[in-house]
């Protein structure tokens, strides 16, 4: 299984050996990787669902994915999950320990997982997780879960890969949940609170209730550790997906993401010029002025036609449509806890 | 290709609870810069082999301290040979009789360690054994 066809063809048979192996060359930038990206394009893709789990280090990411696998595969689906672990700065290496809550299913073939270190990313994914969350819906998972590292504030590279969003928070991480709310809060489309079962559970939810109201976010609670709010969690994902398909919401999201990441590989493929351009130019006294200077010599083009240096300098971050009709419709309510 | 993390998958079969060796391992590999998928405890030699094939690891690393590794290290090669993956190299580790080793390694296993195997020397045979596999793709 060396050829790209191969490849291929084995991630379409849902062969585990060719599914592992495609990743692992996209993930390490081999040449045969151009290939299997393009046969991506698949109707297969299109239709899986792809559901971001993220959250705060220790929240339960990873023991919620675990008991979600069981929820859908009691339903017949084959599942995938792509879940990242931070690669150390000083080594290079990683512990990818998200696993072990998952160990479970190990032996289902109809659940895939595969766990994956940022190489250097710091938005809380690998530059691969999209192409590997896309591979797994190739081999006929559906949905696809994508647990991110231990966000904080500013991780949120999941929002524009993943069609759903749950952000999984939990009693006692207090200072990383108000440092959440000017992000991630606001993007995710679910939120979560696990660990119900700690005696300080309650208060978070009284927090998060406004929270979720306001901005007409679905919140759930669940224990993870005992199974309990999965299958609300499970099915307000899918009554969510649903209507974000029915609306469009889905396809404007996935078209955006596309742009989005597109945008991230042009600039990526323009640093090495850049940098040669900054270096030839040699050290100004201004670094903006330098970038400025060395970008319109690289385009070819008056420094005047160059966004001006405030227009650069603050830039949205994700604009998010809103879905609260969809939520709504598909709801009833905006909160949904178990008994 | 350019240079590359190796991956290695570290399972714990059989019935002893005791992580501490294969927690140490995981942790000096991936000072070493290993990307290593830890599995936890008391592992099927199937389930090993099936997260083995799944991550697509350059080798996997066995952790045994009950005593039952004659009958667990080959259980997960032949599982692993079940599983499409009879190609990936096994290590293991752990009190394991200077006795044992031989039949091991005629099993299969690639290299062994014992709790007096220094951790450079292990760091350096993993390294080999997965330079070694990763050539191969
Ligand atoms: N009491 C209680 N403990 C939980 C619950 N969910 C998870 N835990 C425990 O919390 C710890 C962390 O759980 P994980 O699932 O590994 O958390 P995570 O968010 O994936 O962690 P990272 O991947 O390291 O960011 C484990 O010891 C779990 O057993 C829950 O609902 N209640
Ligand atoms: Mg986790």
């Amino acid at each position: 299984m060396r050829t790209p066809a191969d490849i291929i063809a084995g991630i379409l048979a849902r062969n585990p050996r060719a599914v592992g192996r495609a990743i692992s060359l996209v993930e390490n930038g081999d040449p045969r990787a151009g290939e299997i990206l393009a046969a991506l394009e698949d109707s297969r893709v299109a239709a899986a669902t792809i559901l971001g789990i993220t959250g705060p280090g220790g929240a339960g990411k990873s023991t919620l994915t675990g008991q979600l696998i069981g929820h859908y595969r009691a339903l017949g689906r084959r599942i995938g999950v792509v879940a990242v672990d931070p690669s150390s700065p000083i080594s290079g290496g990683a512990l990818l320990g998200d696993r072990v809550r998952m160990m479970a299913h190990a032996t289902d073939e109809n659940v895939v997982v595969r766990s994956m270190a940022t190489r250097g990313r710091i938005g809380g994914l690998c530059a691969a997780a999209g192409a590997a969350v896309r591979i797994m819906a190739l081999a006929g998972c559906d949905p696809v879960i994508i647990e991110t590292v231990g966000v904080g504030q500013a991780e949120i590279d999941v929002v524009r890969l993943a069609d759903l969003t749950a952000l999984v928070m939990a009693p006692g991480l207090g200072d990383d949940i108000q440092a959440m709310k000017a992000g991630l809060v606001e993007l995710a489309d679910i939120l979560v609170v696990n660990k119900g079962d700690h005696p300080a559970a309650e208060a978070l939810m009284l927090e998060m209730t406004p929270v979720a109201r306001e901005r007409g976010r679905a919140l759930v609670r669940t224990v993870a550790t005992e199974g309990k709010g999965i299958a609300e969690l499970a099915d307000t994902a899918t009554a969510l997906a649903a209507a974000q398909r029915a609306s469009g919401e889905q396809a404007r999201r996935r078209q955006r993401n596309r742009e989005a990441e597109a945008v991230d590989w042009a600039v990526e493929l323009l640093r090495p010029a850049i940098r040669a351009a900054i270096h030839s130019a040699g050290p100004g006294c201004d670094p903006r002025a330098t970038a400025r200077a060395a970008l319109a010599d690289l385009l070819g083009r008056p420094s005047e036609s160059l966004p001006t240096l405030s227009e650069a300098a603050f830039k949205p971050i994700i604009p998010i449509s809103p879905i609260v009709e969809s939520v709504e419709a598909a709801h009833g309510c905006c909160s949904a806890t178990h008994a | 290709m350019t240079t590359r993390p190796f991956r290695v998958l570290i399972g714990k079969p059989g019935l002893d609870g005791h992580d501490r060796g294969a927690k140490f391992v995981s942790r000096a590999l991936r000072d070493a810069g290993f990307e290593v998928v830890y599995t936890g405890i008391r592992r099927t030699p199937e389930e090993i082999a099936a997260a083995a094939v799944q991550e697509d690891v350059d080798a996997v690393g066995l952790s045994l301290l009950s005593g039952a590794h004659n009958e667990l290290f080959p259980a997960v090669i032949a599982a692993l040979e079940k599983a499409g993956g009879g190609d990936i190299p096994v290590f293991g580790g752990g009190v394991i009789p200077a006795e044992d080793i031989p039949g091991l390694k005629r099993a299969g296993i690639r290299s062994v360690f014992t709790p007096g195997t220094p951790v450079k020397d292990i760091i350096a045979s993993v390294t080999a054994l997965c330079q070694a596999q990763a050539a191969k793709v």
